[in-house]
């Protein structure tokens, strides 16, 4: 296995599994640490994949596509809020509500779109950028990766720092734990949550553009496949922080990259369902040992009613 | 701004309205999805009813596709009103198919009357089981059940994969993974000739009622509802909250498990991969649909099969896409919760 | 003569047909300590709301240091210099002192935060105000008089020359009240002025240069405090006199007559050791500031939570840790939070009444609730305590605090227990439904109950209880007959004798 470890195709590969889950953790992340459960990851994924890859099979740039990606997430997000902040709604239901309108829509927009196609229409991806090629150690794994990719890996720290170093980031973590507190300093607390929200879900957005404009050239039903589902579980894991959301990401990508590694080089032995499994089994493992200590945001899922004590 | 206020006193009529304005709001809505297809909104809903309630076969077939979702609702709902929610029906229903499919083709020999109720209780105890992992999690270590509940629906799906593709396949199948068939003895017998329409549907049915009886005039009933409006202040009355939720988390699993059942056993016979389009999934939509009423669960479900069963024929004869449907589900949960809200507050703007 | 700082002219406020303040004009001046009086419900949050800027009055007008205020903005209340202390603490737990000084004080987009210079600033204000904190500190490390030092520095950082603080001194011991007036009057030498809103009339009577009385939303006296005694006051208060319970005093005892008896007890974080027993007919307070271990006495004492050391029993025979056996013992249990614990809000009265007793022959049978049985039991119990409902099948929560209060102390003396457990029974009720539970439980004393009263109301122990000890850091004093004030704010603060 060591051998497996220590070759740079294990880590590209890693690299690139963990994009999306890099989006998608830190995009729920913002929306948990507003005090918002945002359970409509997984269908926003699914919509920020088809909205970006429609818009480049239509002409437009990549960038613009990713944009567009962004953009859709946030109108999903900002629908989330209305229900869960505004008329504070269940916030389990109104995400799998959300999850299943954003999934059901892009499906239809695309039957629309391509009602007799068979195998799915391609576009031209992102390409490998080869910045990074002459770094020493990890310059092949990163020279390997597209854009977006380095996107991701940038936008770690751009988060850490919003949190912490900045006003409205200090809102949304106070948000998060008392928004009787925030109100009392004539801070709209709706209008944090919906922003957070609205910036989570575009990051989620991202996440499914990556697939589409990225990962893979075309747009497929069951693309995003439970990746948004294993993304609010990686941010129990990484105790609401960024750093550890990136690190939780790669470690799980790692895990992800090295079941189908094993799966080719013992192949037969095992069946490869099995393999499969790991993911999902190791998610809900990491969650039970998490779960005692998790320092949760104080008011996450409780919906604020304004003037109420 | 905007303040919601309690209602005092909801009047009944209010959440009567409730479900039929928005059902209402999701068609206007989805016009416009049918106008952007090119096709006639107004043939399209009519072609969709059709599909659904116009013919002997139409309902027949909105029957039996409601029949799962009536038993996957009930899941849901008995699982949310204690506040735990429980999201994998779906992987419930598959392995309860799965234990109704090993017993019923063990080649065990024992009279039916023996082994068809075996087969039911295997299927709801698989179902029971599954759920009981996440339970445990959630009473014992506190991991939110979500998202438990989500991922061991691909761990299911796999798990089943595993067993059709090998110790479980039809070697009569010519290579696609499926399931030996269930002997004719022990599936669920046709209600009506010439349709699909099988008992499984008065079994759902009849539970719904037996449902709706206990949670409104059993201790039982009693608990799990005091557990779910406020499990702090049911505990200090002397309620055992960890075991109510257990109950209650055997009692859902074992609801879809039954789904699972029925469907391996009354429609299709033999288990393949793609036997459920979510079935799991739309149970939530239903239960919420129905405010996790056991009674309104049943409207609620054939309601959901009729749009699904309605738009496969419309598809084919106006050419808008069967995600139709998906939509039309979805938004109708969205209004739905939204009319409930709007019924139990009042809006009041400072 | 200095103009005044604050005035409020003919402030009126509805909600409905409730009138919350009625034409209410009042002056603060320069360096002056106002003490707003009134019971629950008189009025004086809503006053103070509307200062802030929460709510916006029906009819009247503020001016602020002579410039007129714009209603109902609460940033516009901070910037004209008014400050406020609110009686619950807005702080988030799990962040720095820091940030909680921090939020709202910089522009939301502006792209960084001037950390350095905030603490700079923080420090120094603190060492003007004698208000020693560390910034990093997160708040969850501080203990509730370093947690209200923060909420005044986080007023003073922003300026304010007005401070607002609404009861100061519920969650302090005399002797950390004391160290709050010494803040209180370095504020005043400084410039400062203060409005002190409190139901504690010989703190206000102490520390105020005038008193402000409001009942049911007028004001129905404004006064110097020199001219005024507690007395007077308390029936400005209630418009009426208010006659205590009649108390007769506890019959002899003998040993034998020791209903509970908790030894040794240690449970939870905060309690680390309580014994003592209570008797047959008496009533037994507990005293003490909120959070020195109360809670988990009277947790332990419901059933609710186990004891890692020690051992309660009830008539000689220990009982398990869980709420069941509490009940099966003849515990008769009122929790500090009815709403929330006591009761379960959206079931209907009805099913409240029996819901610790649902299991039992009378109200079940093979798993069937018996409906007319349990209905029966609740009628008695509305009849019996005075219970103002629309309807037995309406949901528990559309009943005011004190009706809910009533439910939950018919449901526990009804069928005259051994035991009773009461904490803070009489926390935010009126006056009227203070005095009919004081009658309840003495009732219930003098049927040979044995009644264990926790409660933060010197007053109201003083009033009823027989005997009283002392909750400090999870020590439980001895119990005595005999307090002064001056000893028992000792213990409550923990210095022993």
């Amino acid at each position: 296995m060591l051998d497996i470890l220590a070759a740079a195709p294990f880590w590209i590969a890693v690299l690139r599994v963990a994009t999306p889950l890099i989006f998608g953790t830190l995009g729920v992340l913002l929306c948990e640490r507003a005090g918002v459960l945002n359970l409509g990851i997984e269908g926003i994924m699914v919509a920020g994949a088809f909205a970006g890859w429609l818009a480049v099979y239509y002409g437009a740039g990549l960038w613009t596509g990713v944009l567009i990606a962004a953009c859709t997430g946030a109108v999903f997000g900002v629908l989330h809020g209305l229900l869960t902040v505004i008329l504070a709604l269940s916030q389990h239901v109104a995400g799998l509500g959300i999850t299943l309108l954003a999934t059901s829509l892009s499906y239809y927009a695309y039957r629309v779109n391509f009602p007799k196609v068979s195998s799915p229409p391609t576009i031209l991806p992102f390409t490998e950028t080869h910045w990074f090629d002459r770094v020493p150690l990890i310059g092949t794994a990163l020279g390997a990766q597209t854009a977006l990719t380095l996107l991701a890996l940038a936008i770690v720290p751009l988060i850490a720092y919003v949190l912490n170093r900045t006003p409205a980031g200090l809102a949304v973590r106070m948000v998060g734990e008392n928004p009787a507190a925030v109100e009392a300093q004539g801070i709209s607390v709706a209008g944090v949550r919906v922003g957070a929200i609205a910036a989570g879900s575009a990051l989620m957005g991202v996440a499914g553009a990556f697939l589409t404009l990225s990962a893979f050239n075309a747009f497929y039903f069951n693309m995003v496949n439970g990746r948004g589902w294993i993304c609010v579980a990686l941010v129990v894991f990484a105790s609401w922080r960024p750093g550890k959301a990136l690190l939780g990401s790669i470690l799980f990508a790692a895990f992800d990259a090295l079941q189908l590694r094993l799966q080719q080089s013992s192949a037969g032995v095992l069946p490869y369902q099995l393999y499969l499994m790991m993911p999902y089994l190791l998610s809900i493992l990491a969650l039970a040992l998490v779960a005692r200590k998790a320092a949760y945001p104080q008011a996450l899922m409780k919906p604020y009613r304004k003037g109420e004590r | 701004m905007m303040r919601l206020e309690p209602r005092l006193r909801v009047p009944p009529a209010l959440i009567l309205t409730a479900p039929i304005v928005s059902v209402a709001v999701t068609l206007v809505l989805c016009a416009a999805l049918i106008v952007w297809a090119d096709a006639p909104v107004g043939r399209a809903y009519l072609l969709l009813f059709d599909g659904a309630f116009g013919s002997r076969f139409a309902i027949t077939e909105t029957l039996t596709r409601a029949t799962p979702l009536i038993l996957t609702g009930l899941a849901a709902a008995v699982a949310f009103r204690a506040h735990f929610y429980n999201i994998g029906a779906e992987g419930q229903l598959y392995l309860g198919a799965l234990a109704a499919v090993a017993i019923g083709t063990s080649g065990i020999s024992a009279p039916p009357v023996v082994l068809f109720p075996l087969m039911i209780v295997a299927g709801m105890a698989a179902g029971a089981a599954l759920l009981l992992v996440p339970a445990l999690a959630k009473t014992r270590l506190g991991v939110d059940e979500v998202v438990t509940t989500l991922l061991l629906n691909f761990v299911a799906l796999l798990f089943v994969s595993l067993m059709l593709d090998g110790p479980m396949k039809d070697p009569t199948a010519m290579g696609w993974p499926q399931s030996l068939t269930l002997p004719e003895e022990l599936e669920f017998g046709k209600l009506l000739e010439r349709s699909r329409v099988h008992s499984g549907l008065i079994i759902a049915i009849v539970l719904a009622v037996a449902l709706w009886i206990v949670n409104a005039r059993t201790t039982f009933g009693y608990e799990m509802r005091a557990v779910g409006a406020n499990a702090k202040a049911a505990r200090f009355a002397g309620i055992s909250v960890n075991t109510a939720m257990l109950k209650t988390a055997l009692l859902s699993g074992a609801l879809a498990g039954l789904a699972g059942v029925g469907e391996v056993a009354g429609r299709a016979g033999y288990l393949t991969l793609d036997m459920s389009p979510g079935y799991g999934y739309s149970g939530i939509v239903i239960a919420m649909l129905a405010g996790l009423n056991p009674l309104g669960v049943v409207l609620a479900a054939i309601f959901v099969a009729g749009v699904i069963v309605g738009a496969d024929s419309m598809s084919r004869a106006v050419g808008v896409p069967t995600y139709l449907a998906d939509v039309i589900v979805a938004v109708s949960l969205l209004s739905m919760l939204v009319a409930t809200m709007l019924a139990r507050y009042k809006v009041r703007w400072s | 003569m200095q103009p005044p700082v604050l005035r409020l002219s003919g402030i009126t406020k509805r909600f409905g047909a409730l009138v919350a303040n009625d034409d209410i004009s009042l002056d603060l001046a320069r360096g002056e300590v106002l003490g707003l009086l009134g019971e629950n419900g008189a009025g004086k949050s809503t006053l103070v709301s509307i200062l802030f800027g929460h709510y916006v009055a029906d009819a009247g007008s503020i001016e602020v240091f002579g410039k007129p205020l714009p209603p109902g903005q609460p940033k516009a209340a901070l910037a004209s210099g008014i400050g406020m202390v609110h009686q619950h603490f807005t702080l988030a737990d799990n962040l720095s002192v820091l940030d909680n000084v921090l939020i709202g004080t910089e522009a939301l987009w502006s792209p960084r935060s001037h950390r350095r210079e905030a603490r700079e600033r923080l420090l120094s204000t603190s060492k003007q105000f004698g208000l020693t904190v560390d910034p990093d500190a997160r708040i969850a490390s501080l203990s509730v008089g370093e947690r209200q030092r923060v909420e005044i520095l986080k007023a003073l950082y922003r300026g304010a020359r007005i401070l607002i603080l609404d009861e100061p001194t519920a969650v302090l011991t005399p002797q950390e009240s004391e160290a709050l007036f010494e803040t209180l009057r370095t504020l005043i030498a400084d410039g400062l002025s203060i409005i002190f809103i409190s139901h504690k009339l010989d703190e206000v009577l102490a520390v105020s240069a005038r008193v402000a009385v409001l009942r049911q939303g007028k004001l129905v006296a404004l006064r110097d405090a020199g001219a005024l005694n507690k007395a007077e006051l308390a029936e400005l208060m209630v418009g009426r006199r208010v006659d205590a319970p009649v108390r007769e005093p506890a019959a002899a005892y003998s040993t034998s007559d020791t209903l509970l008896s908790v030894s040794e007890l240690a449970a939870g974080d905060k309690l680390q050791h309580a014994s003592f027993d209570v008797r047959r007919g008496e009533i037994f307070g507990i005293a003490g500031v909120s959070g020195n271990g109360q809670a988990q006495l009277a947790d332990a004492l419901c059933g609710l939570l186990s004891a890692a050391h020690g051992e309660i029993r009830i008539d000689g025979r220990t009982v398990s840790a869980a709420p069941r056996a509490f009940i099966a013992a003849s515990v008769a249990r009122v929790p500090e939070d009815r709403g929330a614990v006591g009761v379960i809000g959206d079931l209907p009265i009805w099913e409240n009444a029996i819901s610790e007793h649902y299991r039992e022959p009378a109200f079940s049978r093979l798993g069937w609730l018996r409906r007319g049985a349990a209905k029966a039991e609740a009628r008695r119990i509305v009849e019996r305590f005075d219970v103002r409902s629309s309807s037995l099948d309406a949901p528990t929560r559309s009943m005011s605090g004190g009706n809910i209060q009533k439910l939950i102390l018919g449901r526990a003396l009804l069928n005259q227990p051994a035991v009773v457990v009461a904490n803070q029974p009489t926390w935010g009720l009126d006056v009227g439904a203070v005095a009919y539970i004081h009658t309840q439980l003495l009732a219930a004393r003098d049927r040979g109950a044995a009644v264990v009263l926790i409660s933060e109301d010197l007053d109201e122990l003083f009033a009823i209880a027989d005997r009283i000890a002392v909750m400090f850091h999870g020590y439980l004093s001895e119990a005595r007959r005999d307090w002064t004030l001056a000893e028992i704010g000792l213990a409550m603060a923990g210095s022993r004798q």
